[in-house]
């Protein structure tokens, strides 16, 4: 049978196919569909969302140990927060096969940055698979559940945006049977103290050799002979893109990048005229085949930055410019927070106590666009509760007023420790807590306090008051931001607090069925309406200036912070 | 055949391109498709590619080699204009949502027709929103831009049936069907 898949729903149904019983993941842009999808589809799989990534490639080696199949899934960035047990699982002994999918993202479609986790497999010393299509990102899922027990190692399954949100047509395969799980212990193997991992590094060099010698032969990596005055090695998406341009040239297509097959690399090299390493991000193949000693070009003509596509590929190799093109000059249409999202008027209230306001990773990360113009930092998740702690320390206590705003799955995920360092390292920033019961960004999934888990049964609900005391910071107040009078004073008092404060701002995500709007567009009063645009600072999309008066369009969920802002009440409706 | 559709989040323009998708792998066709989602999707420009053939490497149409564009929104529809083949067909969505800088009212909501007509005078303008506020159902409205696309491609009408029966959900399904055949005679 045959169905389109997104490259996300092709691996999941790899993982099923492939006998998978375990698997982990925190949500991330490309990445969150691969878990979804599982919950959604194949019931036989445990899949549960973690806190944070290190916990979804913790817990999915412990079902590794016990011999089960497992597999943590993650955005790029999410590989950094990994790293940490990443870099020590391979000395590991690995029963069950484990899979860790790192999905990129070239072009920074919904990322902080661009790294190109390639990288990871070599620092590692894991072997990596790189699908070109849906069929493959299926196939290869279950290929690397077989290298992964084969040679008692994790495999990374890395994809781009481009393949994991790409569909195409999947032929569906047969489902193996999966080993069952048992205890057994191999202390030598598990317990990496300096004695024991020392044994074990020699172990993973010895694999390597395997792993590069079963490159050079896997049917993963192939040689695909056309005209030979153009050689291409490629990988990924840019394998297809690379395709679309030159589909007469001779290609080495790599399935399993890393180890990179030499000798297959040096027979290809010596097939064609002119050679090629075309990939997205880092010339991660390039320096390893110029180390062969092999000459060929990359990036000193491709670009290093932003993804790629058959344009680039064609005009950079060919050298014939691509025809000049101006785009017509339109209004952009960045994304933005929704109308009546709970976000809009708590960063409002902030901006307007003129505080410095650290941000974290979130749809209220948006809120730096104009006109609120009220995110001063983000970096990574978590960072904002440590930016706003450094800073304010370096000024002292009540001299400044810095604040950090941080999601309730962000803090979840990593503002825990951050709140901890600032209450026992007596800080005297505000954090407030954005509380939308949701994972908002990533399109609305559970979390620890959601009292829901993947599959949508009950679970516990961590409080979030009672959290925050017990990391130590007294002042705890939890504000309803639609209530945009009570959240400015309360936000004052903190600020004017000389220890640490922190301010829940609880409303469920405007996209919830649990949302607190009502649903039903306001309208304003031309009549009344004397065009000071005060409700125009929200930047809410539903809110227009037209004729020198505001206008309330249709997406209006009415929640009525306009209308509590507007000095000459001609707001209304909607009730 | 590389289909563009473009539009702004929130308006149905995934399962449109899933939907099309799907009919065209019944058509006996190797189909890719690529979109963005994410952050793109919080009221920002969207575009999904669909290609079709008997084989289809890229997911993304190059440049100039996009046959049929169809826009949920109008000034979507000249964004997107470098992948126009000469000539190509071009849907429009009467529907305009404006963006910030408009909203705001720092700029005017831009004339569109002019930059594609310089590609092709093949436009086609669809009541698609208001035929989807008059069946009472506004969500409606990619269904009726699908149906408005259908009668420019190959593929049968049951088979377009055919993956609404699997695709929609049976609360919705009739309404669609009945928006689709509308969308076919706009």
């Amino acid at each position: 049978m045959k169905k389109i898949l997104s490259g996300n729903e092709a691996i999941a149904r790899g993982a099923y196919e492939a006998g998978v019983a375990f698997a982990s993941a925190y949500p991330g842009t490309p990445s969150t569909e691969v878990l979804e999808d599982i919950a959604a589809e194949y019931p036989g799989i445990h899949a549960e969302w973690t806190p944070n990534e290190k916990v979804a490639l913790e817990v999915a080696a412990g079902a590794s140990y016990a011999g089960a199949r497992a597999m943590a899934v993650m955005k790029h960035v999410g590989v950094n927060v990994a790293a940490d047990p990443l870099m020590t699982l391979p000395y590991t002994l690995i029963r069950g096969g484990l899979v860790l999918v790192s999905a990129d993202d070239p072009e920074l479609f919904s990322s902080q940055n661009e790294q190109d986790n390639r990288h990871y497999a070599r620092f590692a010393k894991i072997p990596m698979l790189e699908p070109t299509t849906s069929q493959e990102a299926k196939d290869f899922m279950i290929e690397a559940i077989s290298i992964s027990e084969k040679f008692g190692t994790p495999v990374m399954l890395r994809t781009t945006t481009r393949i994991s949100h790409s569909m195409g047509i999947v032929e569906m395969g047969e489902v193996k049977e999966p080993p069952r799980p048992s205890v057994e212990r191999h202390p030598a193997e598990w317990v990496m103290l300096p004695a024991n991992a020392r044994v074990r590094h020699p172990v993973i060099e010895r694999r390597m050799v395997e792993l590069k010698e079963y490159s050079n032969t896997s049917p993963l990596n192939v040689i695909e002979t056309g005209d030979r005055k153009l050689g291409i090695v490629s990988s990924g998406v840019a394998y297809q893109y690379a395709k679309e341009a030159f589909p007469g040239a001779s290609f080495l297509k790599l399935g399993m990048p890393y180890p990179m097959p030499d000798r297959l690399i040096r027979e290809f090299a010596g097939q064609v005229d002119e050679l090629w390493v075309v990939e997205e991000l880092d010339p991660f193949m390039e320096d390893q085949i110029k180390a062969l000693g092999i000459d060929c070009h990359g990036k000193d003509r491709l670009p290093l930055c932003g993804e790629l596509n058959p344009d680039i590929i064609k005009s950079t190799i060919s050298g014939v410019a691509p025809a000049p093109f101006v785009k017509p000059p339109l209004p952009g249409r960045p994304p933005s927070m929704c109308p009546g999202c709970p976000h809009r008027s708590l960063l409002w209230a902030l901006r307007r106590n003129k505080a410095f306001i650290a941000g974290d990773i979130g749809c209220y990360t948006l809120g730096f666009l104009p006109p609120l113009d009220a995110i001063d930092t983000c970096l990574c998740m978590g960072a904002g509760i440590n930016h706003a702690h450094g800073m304010a320390t370096v000024f002292g206590a009540g001299k400044e007023k810095i604040a950090a705003v941080i999601g309730d799955s962000t803090f979840y995920h990593s503002g825990i420790t951050g709140l901890t360092n600032l209450a026992y390292n007596k800080g005297a920033a505000l954090v407030v807590i954005l509380d939308n019961s949701t994972t908002a960004m990533t399109g609305s999934q559970n979390h620890p306090g959601t009292g829901i888990t993947i599959r949508g049964e009950a679970t516990i609900s961590l409080d979030l008051e009672k959290l925050v005391k017990a990391l130590g910071i007294e002042w705890v107040k939890t504000v309803d931001p639609y209530d945009v009078k009570k959240t400015r004073k309360t936000i004052k008092e903190a600020l004017a607090f000389e220890g640490p404060s922190v301010i829940i701002s609880k409303a469920p995500c405007v996209l919830l069925k649990s949302r607190k709007v009502t649903g039903k567009p306001l309208h304003v009063d031309p009549e009344k309406c004397n065009g000071c645009k005060v409700c125009i600072g929200l930047g809410c999309p539903a809110i227009e200036f037209r004729d020198e008066k505001s206008f309330i369009n249709s997406s209006c969920a009415g929640c009525g912070v306009c209308e509590e802002l507007c000095a000459r009440d001609a707001i209304g409706g909607g009730k | 055949m590389n289909v563009l559709m473009t539009g702004v989040g929130g308006q149905g323009i995934i399962l449109a391109s899933d939907m099309l998708a799907d009919v065209m792998m019944r058509a006996g066709f190797d189909v890719k498709k690529s979109e963005i989602h994410g952050m793109a999707q919080r009221g920002g420009s969207v575009m999904s590619h669909v290609r079709y053939a008997k084989h289809v490497a890229s997911p993304l149409i190059p440049l100039g080699e996009c046959d049929i564009l169809l826009s949920f929104e109008e000034l979507e529809a000249a964004r997107y204009v470098q992948y126009l083949k000469k000539d190509a067909v071009v849907i429009i969505n009467r529907y305009r949502l404006s963006p910030p800088s408009v909203i705001s009212g720092k700029e005017p909501y831009p004339d569109v027709l002019p930059i594609l007509r310089e590609k092709t005078d093949r436009i086609v303008i669809v009541d698609g929103s208001r035929i989807a506020d008059e069946m009472g159902n506004p969500k409606g409205v990619n269904i009726i831009l699908l149906g408005k696309l259908s009668t420019y491609l190959e593929a049968d009408e049951a088979l377009w049936t055919l993956t609404m029966n699997d695709m929609l959900k049976e609360k919705i399904r009739a309404a669609n069907i009945e928006g689709f055949k509308r969308g076919r005679q706009a």
